[in-house]
């Protein structure tokens, strides 16, 4: 077991350096000069000149880079143009916000962290829960409604149900406040009541994902002779159904989960957008609009890291549920 | 299979046990005209139709034929397993003396397992991936024994797995299917079957996975085990072979009938219906001529909701014309084959059929 977390890892880190050896060239790829875009007009030659080599920007192309990432690691000196010292993790300086990324990403990171976390716990749920449930009630009026609601689930779009649901909650029965971001630790009930709708909206659109899913699987397992055996054993249906075949039915869904809630994690855009959080999703948006080079790399960074970190996080729940896994 | 009291002649009666007679005597399973039907989209499938057995503790019954002959849905709805949403079972099936057809699922289930066990055709599929061999063992066990702890059942499973011939019993325990053998796996499926000491086993093609050596080793164990604890075996096979060697009696069974029944010796050497004759010319005899063509029987089972008129065997019967019309337009029923308690259904003369019987199986093969 510890010989494979080792393994993934390694690989995990692997694909972290080559997404960051990426992000960090898309810096020399793009068609702007990040010192032009700090001053916009009448700047002389000589002045932009001067702030590139204050930038390091003259300096050969390994060494920025290795700066770059001892700035994550350890931190560096920006100088005086960039706020001065940064400290680890530093993500490197905003011209458009004049901050340091870190900082924007300080700031951000929670409002997404607040929006996917709890959404994926409710989706999951909600999602195997009704796969699970239309799947041992084939056929009855459990399983069409539980069809319908999924179907309605991957038709609908985001903004659409968002909105609705903002005008039913908010504007008309004014049950909810309009929704904001208050810090967990400040208040968690405010935290909770101006989020909830932006849980709903995502966990509605995505639970239908997961009840089809685990639906078919649930399906596909109850046929397995191992529950026959179960059953022929004279089980009890819960342990038939919970122990037996959930446990096998499960794995496909954690994939999926774990490559859906990484994916969140960089950003949930048009959920932000349509509650009008200012979250991860934005962030990276608005700074692509600005040409805000530091936050696009960082963002695309810190996106690569949550895939990268729940793919991990899915084999290792792999190998838990299989035995089969950990001698790979 | 039938006590000598039982009519010789249909289906055994059924009825409470005769005074004064010993239990053991009285048979621990009794079938009488079961019936089991899955309602599809296609139509009804009878895959069971009229099928009646007794089996008698510390005896063997096999049941043979082709796939879809019914076989695996009369075990399965011995243990009460289909799904009443889905299948309709009608008939009595009577183990140690309580009805089982009609019984509340709750009921059944304190059964399954205790009562009756099963060994299934491919105990890979058939144990679970994730759950260690010996966890699902004592999983068998608590179950019934409800007041049983954690240690006591693994202490239980252990001694299963020993009994079973499984070497380091402790060891294997705590591995996962996936690290046992074939042949391994097999006997800790037989460990789960038996770990509760039911009176009843049914064994679905219990060596159909395995190869020919483990065959031999896993039917001797089921034979010992017999011995031991004097259980009742129904043995679900299409191997002749494996009948000969552990049945006591034969069920043959075609299109979810029974069309012929007797004691090995009986159905064996002096088979009466022209399937049975099929099935012993489609298998390579170890004694016999080796340079004999194996017959296969032509054709294909029948569809089991459009059923063939009359006898279900006669598109695939080389005799059906010597009965006239008959095997298109009546169905035969079960009824004596000359040697006691041997019965057969078919529509050929007694005496066509033991000439037919007597000859060879090259005779047989040219009307």
């Amino acid at each position: 077991m510890a010989r494979f977390l080792v393994k993934r890892l390694f690989s995990a880190t692997l694909t972290l350096f080559a997404v960051s050896v990426l992000s960090f060239l898309m810096f020399f790829a793009l068609p702007r000069d990040p010192v032009t875009g700090m001053c916009p007009k009448n700047c002389d030659p000589e002045r932009l000149e001067r702030v590139r080599q204050e930038l390091g920007l003259r300096d050969p192309l390994i060494s920025q880079y290795a700066g770059y990432m001892k700035g994550i690691v350890t931190g560096r000196d920006l100088g005086s143009a960039q706020g001065g010292r940064c400290d680890a993790p530093c993500l490197g300086w905003s011209y458009v916000s004049n901050e340091a990324v870190s900082d924007t990403i300080a700031r951000v990171l929670p409002v997404t962290l607040s929006i996917v976390v709890p959404a994926a716990v409710l989706w999951l749920l909600l999602g195997v829960g009704l796969g699970v449930v239309s799947a041992l009630r084939r056929g009855t009026w459990l399983d069409r409604a539980a069809i319908g609601f999924s179907l309605a689930g991957a038709s609908l779009q985001l903004y659409f149900v968002g909105a609705v649901l903002l005008l039913v909650f908010v504007y008309t029965l004014r049950w909810l406040p309009v929704p904001s971001y208050t810090p967990l630790r400040d208040d968690p009930l405010r935290w909770a009541s101006g989020l909830v709708l932006a849980w709903l909206a995502l966990a509605f659109l995505f639970s239908a994902i997961y009840a089809r899913l685990s639906r078919a699987q649930m399906l596909e397992t109850l046929s397995e002779d191992f529950v026959r055996t179960a059953r022929a054993k004279g089980l009890s249906p819960p342990t038939v159904y919970g122990r037996h075949a959930l446990r096998a039915a499960i794995t496909p869904v954690v994939t999926i989960a774990g490559l859906d809630v990484g994916g969140a994690l960089g950003g949930t855009v048009i959920t932000e957008t349509t509650f009008g959080l200012n979250g991860m999703g934005r962030t990276a948006v608005d700074a692509v609009r600005s040409g805000d080079l530091p936050t696009i790399m960082a963002t695309v960074l810190i996106a690569a890291v949550f895939v990268v970190l729940a793919n991990v996080l899915v084999d290792l729940l792999y190998a838990a549920i299989d035995p089969r896994v950990r001698l790979r | 299979m039938d006590s000598p009291q039982a009519a010789p002649s249909g289906p055994p009666a059924v009825g409470p046990a005769v005074p004064g007679q010993r239990v053991d005597d009285e048979p621990y399973l009794r079938v009488d005209d079961l019936r089991v039907r899955f309602a599809t989209a296609d139509g009804v499938v009878r895959a069971v139709d009229g099928v009646s057995f007794t089996v008698r503790r510390g005896r063997t019954l096999g049941i043979v034929g082709e796939s879809g002959s019914g076989k695996s849905v009369t075990s399965l709805a011995v243990l009460g397993l289909h799904d009443p949403r889905r299948s309709t079972v009608s008939g009595t099936i009577t183990l140690g003396g309580r009805q089982l057809v009609g019984l509340p699922e709750k009921q059944v289930r304190r059964l399954r397992g205790r009562d009756v066990a099963m060994i299934f055709q491919d105990p890979l599929s058939a144990l679970h991936p994730y759950y260690t061999v010996g966890r699902q063992i004592a999983e068998a066990y608590r179950v019934h024994h409800p007041r049983v702890g954690r240690r006591a059942a693994r202490a239980r499973a252990v001694e299963l797995l020993d009994r079973v011939g499984i070497p380091q019993p402790a060891r294997r325990h705590d591995q996962y299917p996936h690290e046992f053998s074939g042949g391994m796996r097999q006997r800790a499926m037989i460990a789960m079957a038996l770990v509760n000491d039911p009176a009843l086993v049914i064994a679905d093609e219990p060596t159909t996975a395995l190869d020919v050596t483990v065959q031999a080793q896993i039917l001797d164990l089921l034979a010992d085990l017999q011995a031991e604890f004097r259980t009742a075996i129904v043995l679900i096979t299409h191997d002749l072979g494996v009948v000969a060697q552990v049945a006591d009696d034969v069920l043959v069974m075609y299109a979810g009938r029974v069309v012929e029944r007797g004691s090995v010796a009986q159905v064996l050497r002096r088979p009466q219906h022209p399937y049975t004759w099929g099935l012993l010319s489609s298998v390579p005899s170890l004694h016999g001529d080796a340079d004999a063509d194996l017959v296969p029987i032509p054709g294909n089972p029948p569809s089991l909701i459009h059923l063939p008129s009359g006898c279900a065997f006669h598109p695939r019967c080389r005799y059906a014309d010597r009965t006239g019309d008959r095997a298109r337009t009546q169905v035969p029923q079960l009824g004596p084959a000359g040697a006691d308690g041997h019965l057969v259904a078919c529509h050929l003369p007694p005496d066509a059929r033991t000439r037919l019987a007597a000859g060879s199986p090259s005779e047989r093969r040219m009307p």
